[in-house]
């Protein structure tokens, strides 16, 4: 009943509401959580086709991008408490030094 | 039968939390609601018979990552809303949904009517657990291991960028010093 | 030995010009007008001794190197001293060596002495080339170089702006009738395939009629250029804005007899066409009047002697056409001397003078010019045609040619012509030497010229004398070469024609002398007569080349800068640099720096990539 297609029609609405999230946000701590939604729902395509293909290699794709999610997460927010310490500020236009 | 209703369930939930992550203009809200749908995802992978990625998920995304985060917001006024001005929200919406829907028929289109061959054995009497470790510990053995390098090497990394006093050894220093750096 | 001959006769004037050259932006050098008159008179003895070599049976032929060969185009670089040539360089180096000597002591206190030399020089190299070539292609270089030289010499001193404009005249009337001779050379190769001489004369009897009109035709036009004919006339007066040197070498002797040289030179083409030749003559003979009656009228020493000068090319254009080429290459020889010794010895009047040319301001010089008087009387008694002197037997030779061929028509104006040129030469005597002196009233105090001037003068006197009895002479030494011309006519009828001819010339002598000796010139009012305005103006001709050519021409190009060169031509290469610069502007937006900016781009390639991928389905 519900098929490969579900899940990967599910995976996209979520990728694109992490786009959306994405391109929207002007502060930065929104804009890493917009990243976590893009992740995950790449996750959701990989264990669907693991599960709907009996193949493992969709799990532990799943679990690296889990792993490598976490230390992102570790380095990303290091950097933006370095910034906010730095300027005062977490919004986006201030990370702008090049004039257009 | 249960199947569908919990998929229908998931979800919608997944989807409105998220949404919810992406169009609050509170950071709070925002951040809870990411962690809602990070469990609600993992509820996605236990229905697709990944129960240990699933527990994984909680653990370290929920757990761990949305931990980050959450001490990661002490440090920022989260009183002060960023103002943000959306600016061609037709562009956005529109790029988005074209790319995601792109991307769909892009990935499943070959798959439509296509026969895959395993390319990871999955024998019955092994529980998820033990096939993993299985698949993991004989095919993927590099990847795991630099994983686990990468993961180190955030972590020293995140020390480092938000310490001070770096140069000052307090397990070399003397006696006499060791008292007046606590 | 003769090669070598060849050699210095054409090398000399070149190697001058470029000593010269060296010094040319250095302060007047003696030693430079020196060393290249005697390169000069170098060149003349060589010419001289190539003279005595070359008789009927002997022609010296030498070819330097092969000059263009592109596939069946083969022109090599030869030259050729045959009869007709060796006449020619004898003429030119005479000429020229008086010439030299003479501009050492003219041109002394001129800043620009070096560079004069160099150009003079220059101009003999170029008129030996052309003289000498025995291609069509190699003529030309030479006419061009004489063109190019007569540009740098008329326009000698640039400063002044209407030097300049003179020189820019010359050239492109030149350049407009060079568009006629290449027409024409063009035409021979294409017809015959070559472009020597030998082979060409050798071809051009089996061309059909019409071809070989056509070439006789484009060919005179590259002529009337050079010669100054009517139309293309206009040129020769205004160019004597030059020094007077330049006038006498160029415009007298040498250049414009380039355009006689050419149509001698090419005498087997056009006696395959007799009725060409006739029109040549028509013509030539129309501007022996034309001219004569502007010189009548003018007060400027040096245009008199202009007109002069063109009114004999048109003498020397109707034996010419009518078929009498040893007779007009005589003529064109016996005009040299006598027309360069009248213009240097204007030229003395004129340093004289102060640099003076109005010749009712002079008056009475003969006291204090007398060796330059006699040698200009003695010019113009030649000019004149009055026996012994050596216009006579030439200028008679030409009107007998007209008679013998029944163009009456010709004769007659050829005989008017002659009466004219006898009155204005001793009205310009009169005017000058005899008289009030009228210079006293400007302060002037006259002085004669240096010894060595006048000593270099003496030889072209001495030729203006007694050339004419080397007539039968020249005509056996060159009918070798060039068609015989019999006359029909009784000799009593040939007599009658002389003493007609003398006596017409010596009653304009008379009665030049009558008017201004004894009745003291004109009177005023004669200045507002029609005819006389008419002629004074040159019959309006630079007017109406100005109203109907040249100005709708100069309107023409403005338009053309305007509206097609800067809005089209201009505003196209400008367009595409201005649209590469606007893209450049506008793409510039999508490196702000701003990260939103940056990630929404990162989206768009993304989703182009996609569409791409989807459309390209392998």
């Amino acid at each position: 009943m519900i098929g490969f297609t579900h899940y990967l029609i599910v995976a996209g609405i979520l990728f694109s509401i992490g786009l959306v999230g994405i391109l929207k946000r002007k502060n930065l701590l929104m804009l890493f959580f917009s990243t976590e939604i893009l992740l995950n729902a790449t996750n959701i395509g990989f264990v669907a086709a693991s599960k709907y293909y009996g193949d493992l290699t969709g799990q532990l794709a799943a679990f690296f991008i889990i792993a490598v999610a976490a230390s992102e997460v570790a380095v990303g927010l290091g950097l933006l408490v370095l910034w906010y310490k730095r300027t005062g500020s977490i919004n986006l236009d201030s990370l702008q030094i090049m004039r257009g | 039968m249960y199947e569908l209703v919990a998929f229908y369930l998931f979800a919608a939930l997944t989807i409105g939390m998220f949404c919810v992550t992406v169009f609050s203009k509170n950071a709070l809200y925002s951040m809870s609601a990411l962690a809602g749908g990070m469990i609600f995802i993992s509820g996605f992978f236990f229905l697709l018979d990944a129960e240990f990625l699933g527990v994984v998920q909680i653990i370290v995304y929920s757990g761990a990552i949305m931990a980050l985060y959450a001490f990661g917001m002490m440090f920022f006024d989260s009183t002060d809303e960023v103002k943000e001005d959306f600016v061609a929200k037709k562009t956005v919406y529109t790029l988005a949904i074209l790319s995601a829907v792109l991307i769909v028929i892009i990935l499943a289109a070959p798959l439509w009517g296509a026969h895959l061959e395993n390319a990871v054995l999955v024998t019955e009497n092994l529980g998820n657990v033990q096939s993993l470790g299985l698949a993991m510990f004989t095919n993927y053995l590099i990847a795991f291991e630099l994983s686990a390098v990468m993961l180190l090497v955030a972590m020293i990394s995140g020390i480092v960028l938000v310490s001070k006093q770096l140069d000052n050894s307090i397990t070399l220093a003397d006696e006499v010093d060791t008292q007046e750096s606590l | 030995m003769m090669e070598k001959l060849l050699y210095i006769a054409l090398f000399s004037p070149l190697i001058g010009s470029l000593f010269a050259g060296i010094f040319a932006t250095k302060p007047k050098l003696l030693i430079t007008g020196v060393v290249t008159s005697a390169l000069i008179g170098i060149s003349m003895i060589a010419s001289l001794m190539l003279l005595g070599y070359v008789d009927g049976v002997t022609t010296v032929n030498v070819k330097l190197f092969d000059w263009i060969s592109a596939g069946s185009f083969d022109v090599g670089f030869g030259f050729v001293v045959d009869q007709v040539s060796v006449i020619m360089m004898v003429t030119v180096t005479v000429v020229s060596t008086a010439v030299h000597v003479y501009s050492i002591g003219y041109m002394e206190k001129d800043e620009s002495f070096n560079r004069f030399f160099s150009y003079l020089s220059a101009f003999v190299f170029s008129m030996l080339i052309l003289v000498m070539s025995d291609n069509f292609l190699g003529l030309f270089i030479g006419w061009e170089g004489v063109g190019l030289c007569s540009w740098m010499l008329i326009g000698f001193w640039y400063h002044k702006e209407s030097a300049s404009w003179a020189a820019n005249e010359a050239f492109i009337m030149n350049r407009i009738a060079d568009l006629g001779m290449l027409l024409g050379i063009f035409l021979i190769y294409w017809q015959t395939g070559s472009l020597k001489y030998s082979e060409v004369f050798g071809a051009v009897g089996s061309l059909a009629p019409a071809t070989i009109s056509l070439i006789a035709i484009f060919l005179f036009i590259g002529a009337m250029g050079k010669s100054a004919q009517f139309p293309l006339h206009t040129w020769l007066a205004d160019a004597m804005e030059g020094p007077t040197p330049v006038s006498a070498l160029i415009h007298a002797a040498t250049m414009v007899t380039a355009g006689v040289y050419l149509l001698v030179r090419a005498n087997p083409i056009y006696s395959f066409v007799p009725e060409v030749g006739a029109y040549i003559a028509a013509l030539g003979a129309f501007v022996a009047i034309f001219a004569a009656t502007m010189a009548l009228v003018n007060n400027d020493l040096k245009r008199i002697i202009a007109y002069s000068t063109l009114s004999q090319l048109g003498y020397m254009f109707v034996a010419a056409g009518l078929g009498a080429y040893w007779i007009a290459l005589f003529h064109l020889m016996t005009h040299a001397f006598f027309k360069s010794l009248l213009f240097l010895g204007a030229g003395n009047v004129m340093h004289a003078m102060e640099d003076e040319l109005n010749i009712k301001k002079m008056g009475g010089l003969y006291e204090s010019m007398k060796v330059t008087a006699i040698l200009m009387v003695i010019a113009s008694v030649a000019l004149a045609g009055i026996y012994p002197f050596a216009g006579f037997f030439s200028k008679d030779k030409i009107l007998e040619v007209a008679f013998n061929e029944g163009a009456y028509l010709i004769w007659f104006a050829l005989l008017i012509g002659a009466a004219l040129t006898a009155f204005y030469s001793f009205r310009l005597i009169m005017l000058v030497f005899f008289g009030e002196k009228n210079y006293e009233k400007y302060k002037i105090i006259p002085h004669e010229a240096h010894t060595y001037v006048l000593m270099a003068l003496a030889p072209l006197g001495a030729l203006a004398v007694v050339a004419g009895f080397f007539e039968s002479g020249f005509e056996h030494f060159v009918t070798t070469l060039l068609p015989t011309y019999s006359f029909d006519i009784a000799s009593f009828t040939a007599g009658l024609l002389i003493v007609g001819t003398l006596l017409v010339a010596l009653s304009g002598i008379g009665f030049a002398i009558y008017i201004y000796r004894v009745k003291g010139g004109f009177p005023p009012s004669i200045k507002d007569r029609p005819c006389y305005k008419l002629l004074i103006n040159q019959y309006y001709i630079p007017d109406i080349y100005k109203k109907y050519i040249t100005d709708p021409f100069a309107s023409f190009s403005f338009r053309a800068w305007k509206s097609i060169d800067q809005a089209i031509v201009d505003k196209s290469v400008d367009t595409i640099a201005m649209t590469l610069r606007n893209i450049g502007q506008k793409a510039n937006k999508m490196q702000t720096g701003n990260l939103s900016i940056m990630l929404r781009w990162m989206v768009v390639g993304l989703v182009v990539l996609m569409i791409l991928a989807l459309i390209y389905r392998p």
